[in-house]
């Protein structure tokens, strides 16, 4: 009985967890389109979301890139395909690693600063505070951290993938003495157009979920400093938790 | 006018507010006085439509601010200026831009709006802070700047959340006497939630005693002073002995 019991009350927390999310969604969409429009709010988040994760994002994409290439250089040697480096690189980071672990560094650095920002305005009441200067909490601090969020995320991968491949380029050529014309050819030959966008599209609904998911967790913080940093510990592990399983889904979806 | 009746709220299976009856008439400054916990900020967010009730309304100017939409509810908040306990000052901005937040969102150009947030600063007794943030200033300066942002966009009703809690008497007593300059110069109706009886007497026309969800008892300061009322006798003399027990305390 006390398993069923707990076994209940996790699912109801989940699917009000959910629900919640997804009504906070609803809203900040509405308020999106209605004006007026948020704009110096939104370009604040696009240099706090986009332009100060570029350095974080260059050094994850480098690496990712660089251990790529040794780890299939070696690996493909043992049957004679190293030649496949540059299209293991380009194919693994323009579809898989670019967008994801930009997504994973966003949330870790800009996410829990949101739901950190907008916990610590909820316990100190700020957002009260907004209401009743007659301006809806919503829009001034969800919406521009929401349209920051998708624009900022593809860009960030663009970003992610030319570097992503470059690392790629420095081991296999630099390192391994692969011929550089050879690297090249094989990244850009068997990579499609689709594989570029389907990555961009999925850095955007990971932008859209890391907003989403990182501003609720702040707008409904309870119990003070406490509640803050349980408000951002959850906010980084529920996005972690939406960009891996939402990538396999979207995944799937797009090699349909 | 501010009209409550019969207001009922429940977090879940905790009943706050059971049926609290209460008129604030233009120009009138009334005092809600109860115990820590007794739904006094409760009230106050109900008055302003931070919060729906459960039964019964609340009519300001004859409007049921809880049936409103979301842009009539904004529009009808201009009416209103809310000072926060703890000033709830926007800690990204400057002390001049959290003044004339409403003005700068309204559209007014900001050289404009610094002038305005500067004479309403002055107006609660300070200079040169505008260019500060909120962080560098005490709590009493604190309070007084979510003062003047409360009065920026000319409010006609002023609400005050424990104006006096959390700063030392003399500065406590300032505030106090601010108060009732707003009332005298700005002719607002206020309503203060407070439990310092200190400060009800000095600022009310009226006090409320809020208790167990219910105003028990409302007055003049004298006639609150002179209560036979054993609830708010106890209260206003601060006993622990009496009819009002304290969880977990056995008297």
């Amino acid at each position: 009985m006390r398993f069923v019991e707990l076994l209940g009350s996790l699912i109801i927390g989940f699917t009000r967890g959910v629900g919640s999310v997804f009504l906070l969604f609803a809203e900040s969409l509405k308020e999106m389109l209605l004006p007026p429009y948020e704009i110096k709010n939104t370009s604040r988040q696009v240099l706090e979301v986009g332009i100060k994760s570029v350095p974080v994002v260059i050094i994850t994409a480098v690496f990712t890139g660089m251990v790529l290439a040794l780890q299939t250089f070696t690996g493909f040697k043992r049957f004679g395909a190293e030649a496949l480096v540059g299209t293991v690189v380009s194919l693994s980071i323009t579809r898989e690693m670019g967008p994801v672990l930009t997504g994973l560094v966003v949330a870790g650095r800009a996410g829990a600063a949101m739901a950190a920002e907008l916990g610590t305005m909820r316990v100190t009441e700020q957002i009260d505070a907004l209401e009743t200067l007659a301006t809806s909490p919503v829009k001034y601090l969800i919406v521009p951290r929401f349209v920051a969020s998708v624009i900022v995320l593809p860009a960030l991968t663009v970003i992610a993938d030319m570097l992503g491949i470059l690392g790629g380029y420095a081991v296999a050529v630099w390192l391994y003495g692969m011929s550089s014309a050879l690297y090249w050819h094989r990244a850009w030959n068997y990579l499609e157009v689709r594989d570029i966008f389907g990555g961009l599209a999925k850095a955007a609904f990971f932008g859209a979920g890391i907003a989403i998911v990182c501003c609720h967790e702040g707008f409904y913080t309870e119990g003070g400093a406490e509640g803050v940093g349980k408000a951002t510990t959850g906010a980084v592990v529920i996005s972690f938790m939406t960009i891996l399983i939402s990538d396999y889904f979207l995944t799937a979806w797009f090699l349909k | 006018m501010i009209e409550i009746k019969d207001l009922h709220k429940a977090f879940g299976a905790h009943q706050v507010l059971r049926g609290v009856d209460l008129q604030v008439q233009d120009g009138q400054s009334v005092v809600v006085i109860g115990g820590s916990g007794s739904g006094k900020s409760v009230l106050m967010k109900h008055i302003i439509g931070l919060l729906r009730p459960d039964k019964g309304s609340v009519l300001i100017d004859g409007v049921d601010i809880a049936k409103l939409d979301a842009k009539h509810l904004y529009e009808a908040r201009k009416k209103f200026g809310m000072l926060f306990q703890g000033a709830a000052l926007f800690d990204s901005m400057t002390v001049w831009e959290n003044v004339s937040f409403v003005l700068l969102r309204s559209g007014m150009r900001a050289a404009e709006a610094k002038q305005v947030a500067i004479e309403k600063l002055r107006l609660v007794g300070l200079t040169d802070v505008e260019d500060l943030m909120p962080a560098e200033l005490s709590g009493g300066m604190r309070k007084r700047v979510g003062l003047a942002r409360a009065i920026a966009h000319q409010p006609q009703i002023l609400l005050y959340d424990e104006p006096t809690t959390g700063i030392d008497p003399i500065m406590a007593d300032a505030i106090n006497d601010l108060i009732i300059k707003m009332r005298e110069e700005l002719l607002v109706t206020s309503v203060t939630i407070t439990h310092d009886m200190h400060s009800a007497y000095k600022i009310a026309d009226r006090i409320a005693f809020l208790y167990d969800g219910r105003i028990v008892e409302t007055g003049t300061p004298d006639e609150i002073r002179n209560t036979s009322n054993p609830l708010t006798r106890q209260f206003i003399t601060g006993s622990a002995q009496g009819p009002i027990r304290i969880e977990g305390l056995s008297a």
